[in-house]
C-alpha cells in the first residue's frame, strides 16, 4: 500500500517536471540592451559553401587580430543563396533577438528590414571611416534609400556574363561571342541548324529570371534598364514588350529539361561541350576553374570562354554581399569594429581572392587578382563603366516585386504568352510598394 | 490529499503536460493562424487589422493559386488510388501465400523508412526529363531497352506532370498500405473462408463476398492516411524541383508567400484552406469511428 502511494506521487512529481520543463521555453527572457559592448561579435551569413566559407575565415582572422578584445562568432547557415538562412533570420529579428551583424545582398532586398525599422542606417559609420571616398559613386547611389545607406558590400559579381563553348561556335560558322541581343539570336539559330547541340543552357526557374534581367538589360540599355526599377516605371512600353519578345524568342533555344537541374548543371553543359552558351553570374567562374570536388578543373580560352552578355558591354549589372548593423544589437560595438573590417581594404584583399568576387572598394590591390578576376577589376573600375543593379539577386527589386516577377516568369513558360508576362511584369512593379 | 483526489489527480498530471502541449501547439497555432487569415496584414509591420476575411475569395485572383490546387488535386487523386489499389494488390500477393513473404514484406515496407527527401533526390534523377541519348535515369533505360517512346518530361509536363510526381509517393506509402491490408486479410477468420468454400464459392468469390467486405474499415483508415499526406505534401516536390511554378502546390504556396513575398495574411489562408480540405477528410472519419464504437 504505502510502496504504491510513494510511487503514484512520483508519477505526479514527475508530471509536475514535466509540465513546468514545457512551459518553460516559452518564457525565457533577455534583458541585455544594444550598447557599444566590443566583448563579443555574432556575425550571421550563408558563406558556408567552398571559397566563401575560407575567405570568411581569413577575414575573421584579420579582426581577431586587429581586435584581441572581441570573441567573434561565426553564425554562417548553409544553403544556396540564403534561402535557409533568410527564413530563420526573419525569424529572428522578428523575436527581437537579432545577430550583431548580418549578411544580405545590397540594395532592395534589404528594404523589408528597412521598412519594419529592423536595421539602422549607416550614415555616420561611412563618414567617420571615410567610406564615400573609397566606394564607387554610382554605387553608393544605387544602395541609398531615401537618403540613407543601411549597409556595407563587401564584394562585387557581375551577373551579366555570357559563358560559351568556343569550339561549337567554331562550327556554327560564328566568329566571335554575339554583340547584340539580335546578334545573340542569329548565333543561337546557327549553332541549332549546324551542330547538334544545345543552343542555350538553362536550369531551373530561377535561372530564366537571371536570363531574363539580362535581356532586359541588352535590348534596354543601362538607362531604360535602370528607369524600370524606380517608382512610377512604365513596364507597358513598346520597347520593354520587344524585349520580351526577345526573350521568349531566346526560350525556343533552350533544353525542354531546363526545369530539372540547378545553374550548375546548366553551366556544366557549356564546359562539357554540350551546350554552345549559357548566361549566369560570375560565379560559374570560380565553379568551372576550381578543382574537385567542388570545381570542375577547367581552363579558361581552351574548354570555355567568357564575354559580357550580348548588348551589355561596358556595363556592369552587380550585386554584393554587404553586411549591416541590426537595431538593438546585443554587441552593438563588436559590430561596429565587424563593419570596419567588412569595409576596410585588407578585409576585402583578404576575403575576395578566395571567394572569387572582387572588392567594392576601388583601392584593391590588382596583384592578388588574376585570370577572370583580374579582367572583372579592370572592367569594374574602367572609366565611364555605367552601373546596373542585378534585380534577381536583389539589388533593385523587394522581396515581394522579386517573388511575383519569378511566378510570371514561371507561368510564361508554361503558357508562353507575352502579353501576360508584360501585364504580369507591370503588375508586379505596381504592387511592389514604395 | 483527499482519497478521491488521489484516484484522478496523478493521472490527470500525468496528461497535463499533453493537454497543455496541445492546447497550445495544436489548437492555439489553429486559432492564431486564423486570425492572421481573416486581417488585412499583407506585409509584417502594419498593425492587425480584420477584414471579414477578404483574403480567401481574393487568393483565387493570385496567378499562381489556381495551377496549385489543379496540381495538388492532380496528386492526391494519382497518389491516392495508385497507393491504395497497388498496396491491396501486393497484400492480396502475400495473403495467397508466396515463398519468402517475411522478406518480400520488408522490401515493400522499407521505403516508408526513407525520408521524402531522400526519396524524391532519387527521383528527380531517375525521372529526367531529357531525350534518352543525353538522359540518366527511367529515360535512358528506356532509350536502351529500344523503348524510347516511352521517354516522356514526366514532372516538367505543364499539363499532367503532377501525375508523374505522385509516382515517388506512390512508391514510398504503397508498402504501408500493404501491411494495412495484410492485417486486414489475415483477421479475417479462416472458419469464414472455409464456410463459405464448402458452399462452392470459388476462390475468387471468396474474395469478392466474404473478405474484401471486412476491409472497409482497412480502406478507410488507409484513405485517411494517404489523403492527408497528399494535401501536406511539400518535401517531396522540395526535393524534386524545389519552388517552380510547374509543380506548385499549396504547401508550396504557404512557404513562398511567408518566407519569399513577406504576406502572412496570405501565407495564413492558404494554411488554413489546407487544414480546412484535411477536415473534410478526417471529420467524417472521427464521425464514422465513433459511430462505430458505439455500435459495437
Amino acid at each position: 500500500m504505502r510502496a504504491q502511494a510513494s510511487g503514484r506521487r512520483r508519477t505526479a512529481a514527475a508530471a509536475v517536471a514535466m509540465t513546468v520543463a514545457l512551459v518553460m521555453p516559452g518564457c525565457g527572457g533577455n534583458g541585455s540592451k544594444g550598447s557599444g559592448d566590443t566583448s563579443e561579435v555574432e556575425v550571421f551569413s550563408w558563406w558556408t559553401g567552398p571559397g566563401e566559407a575560407d575567405g570568411l575565415a581569413a577575414m575573421k582572422a584579420d579582426f581577431e587580430k586587429k581586435n584581441p578584445g572581441t570573441k567573434f562568432t561565426n553564425a554562417a547557415i548553409a544553403g544556396g543563396s540564403g534561402t535557409q538562412a533568410q527564413a530563420v533570420l526573419a525569424s529572428r529579428l522578428q523575436n527581437r533577438k537579432p545577430p550583431d551583424s548580418f549578411q544580405g545582398h545590397a540594395g532592395a532586398e534589404l528594404l523589408d528590414y528597412i521598412k519594419a525599422g529592423q536595421i539602422e542606417p549607416l550614415d555616420s559609420f561611412y563618414d567617420e571611416n571615410r567610406l564615400r571616398a573609397a566606394y564607387p559613386g554610382q554605387l553608393l547611389q544605387q544602395i541609398t534609400y531615401q537618403g540613407k545607406i543601411y549597409s556595407v558590400p563587401v564584394n562585387i559579381h557581375r551577373s551579366n556574363m555570357l559563358w560559351y563553348d568556343p569550339g561549337i561556335l567554331k562550327d556554327a560558322g560564328v566568329s566571335a561571342p554575339p554583340r547584340s541581343i539580335a546578334e545573340f539570336i542569329a548565333a543561337l539559330k546557327a549553332v541549332k541548324d549546324k551542330t547538334g547541340k544545345v543552343p542555350l543552357s538553362l536550369g531551373a526557374q530561377w535561372t530564366a529570371d537571371h536570363l531574363l534581367e539580362n535581356v532586359l538589360l541588352g535590348d534596354l540599355g543601362t538607362d531604360a534598364y535602370n528607369a524600370l526599377w524606380k517608382p512610377g516605371a512604365d513596364w507597358g512600353s513598346p520597347a520593354v514588350g520587344k524585349a520580351l519578345a526577345d526573350f521568349a524568342e531566346i526560350m525556343r533555344y533552350t533544353t525542354l529539361e531546363a526545369a530539372s537541374t540547378d545553374w550548375q548543371g546548366a553551366a556544366k553543359a557549356v564546359v562539357d561541350g554540350k551546350a554552345a552558351f549559357n548566361i549566369m553570374g560570375d560565379w560559374a567562374y570560380g565553379y568551372f576553374t576550381g578543382s574537385a570536388p567542388n570545381g570542375l578543373g577547367k581552363k579558361a580560352g581552351t574548354d570555355f570562354a567568357y564575354a559580357p552578355s550580348p548588348g551589355t558591354d561596358g556595363t556592369y549589372m552587380w550585386l554584393s554581399d554587404s553586411f549591416t548593423l541590426p537595431k538593438g544589437a546585443p554587441h552593438r560595438g563588436g559590430a561596429l569594429a565587424w563593419l570596419k573590417e567588412a569595409s576596410s581594404k585588407e578585409g576585402q584583399d583578404l576575403f575576395n581572392p578566395r571567394k572569387g568576387s572582387i572588392p567594392a572598394r576601388k583601392d584593391a590591390d590588382k596583384t592578388l587578382y588574376k585570370g577572370y578576376l583580374e579582367y572583372a577589376l579592370n572592367e569594374w573600375n574602367r572609366p565611364g563603366v555605367k552601373l546596373a543593379g542585378s534585380f534577381w539577386h536583389g539589388v533593385n527589386a523587394g522581396k515581394r516585386q522579386h517573388t511575383d516577377i519569378d511566378t510570371a516568369v514561371g507561368l510564361f513558360l508554361q503558357n508562353k504568352d507575352v502579353g501576360k508576362l508584360q501585364a504580369a511584369l507591370a503588375g508586379a512593379a505596381k504592387n511592389s510598394g514604395p | 490529499m483527499t482519497r478521491r483526489a488521489r484516484t484522478w489527480l496523478p493521472g490527470l498530471l500525468l496528461v497535463l503536460p499533453s493537454i497543455v502541449a496541445i492546447g497550445v501547439f495544436v489548437y492555439g497555432l489553429i486559432f492564431w493562424n486564423t486570425r492572421v487569415a481573416v486581417s488585412g496584414r499583407h506585409d509584417e509591420v502594419s498593425p492587425y487589422r480584420f477584414d471579414r476575411g477578404r483574403n480567401f475569395a481574393d487568393l483565387w485572383d493570385q496567378p499562381s493559386w489556381p495551377g496549385a490546387v489543379r496540381h495538388a488535386l492532380l496528386f492526391t487523386v494519382v497518389f491516392v488510388l495508385g497507393a491504395l489499389l497497388l498496396g491491396a494488390f501486393l497484400a492480396f500477393l502475400m495473403d495467397k501465400g508466396i515463398r519468402g513473404e517475411a522478406s518480400f514484406r520488408a522490401v515493400y515496407l522499407f521505403p516508408m523508412a526513407i525520408s521524402f527527401i531522400a526519396c524524391g533526390v532519387v527521383w528527380r534523377w531517375l525521372m529526367n526529363p531529357a531525350p534518352p541519348e543525353r538522359a540518366v535515369g527511367l529515360n535512358q533505360l528506356f532509350g536502351e531497352l529500344r523503348l524510347g517512346a516511352l521517354a516522356n518530361g514526366w514532372w516538367q509536363d505543364p499539363d499532367w506532370g503532377m501525375a508523374a510526381m505522385a509516382l515517388p509517393a506512390v512508391w514510398q506509402m504503397s508498402g504501408y498500405v500493404m501491411a494495412l491490408y495484410l492485417a486486414g486479410f489475415r483477421s479475417v477468420p479462416e472458419e469464414l473462408r472455409e464456410a463459405a468454400r464448402v458452399d462452392g464459392a470459388s476462390e475468387w468469390k471468396v474474395y469478392r463476398h466474404v473478405v474484401f467486405p471486412q476491409l472497409r474499415p482497412v480502406t478507410l483508415s488507409a484513405l485517411i492516411i494517404l489523403g492527408h499526406i497528399s494535401l501536406k505534401v511539400f518535401d517531396l516536390i522540395m526535393a524534386i524541383a524545389g519552388k517552380q511554378i510547374i509543380t506548385y502546390v499549396p504547401a508550396i504556396a504557404t512557404y513562398v508567400e511567408v518566407f519569399d513575398r513577406h504576406d502572412p495574411a496570405n501565407g495564413a489562408t492558404i494554411a488554413t484552406y489546407l487544414l480546412l480540405a484535411v477536415a473534410l477528410l478526417v471529420v467524417p472519419y472521427l464521425v464514422w469511428s465513433v459511430r462505430a464504437e458505439r455500435a459495437r
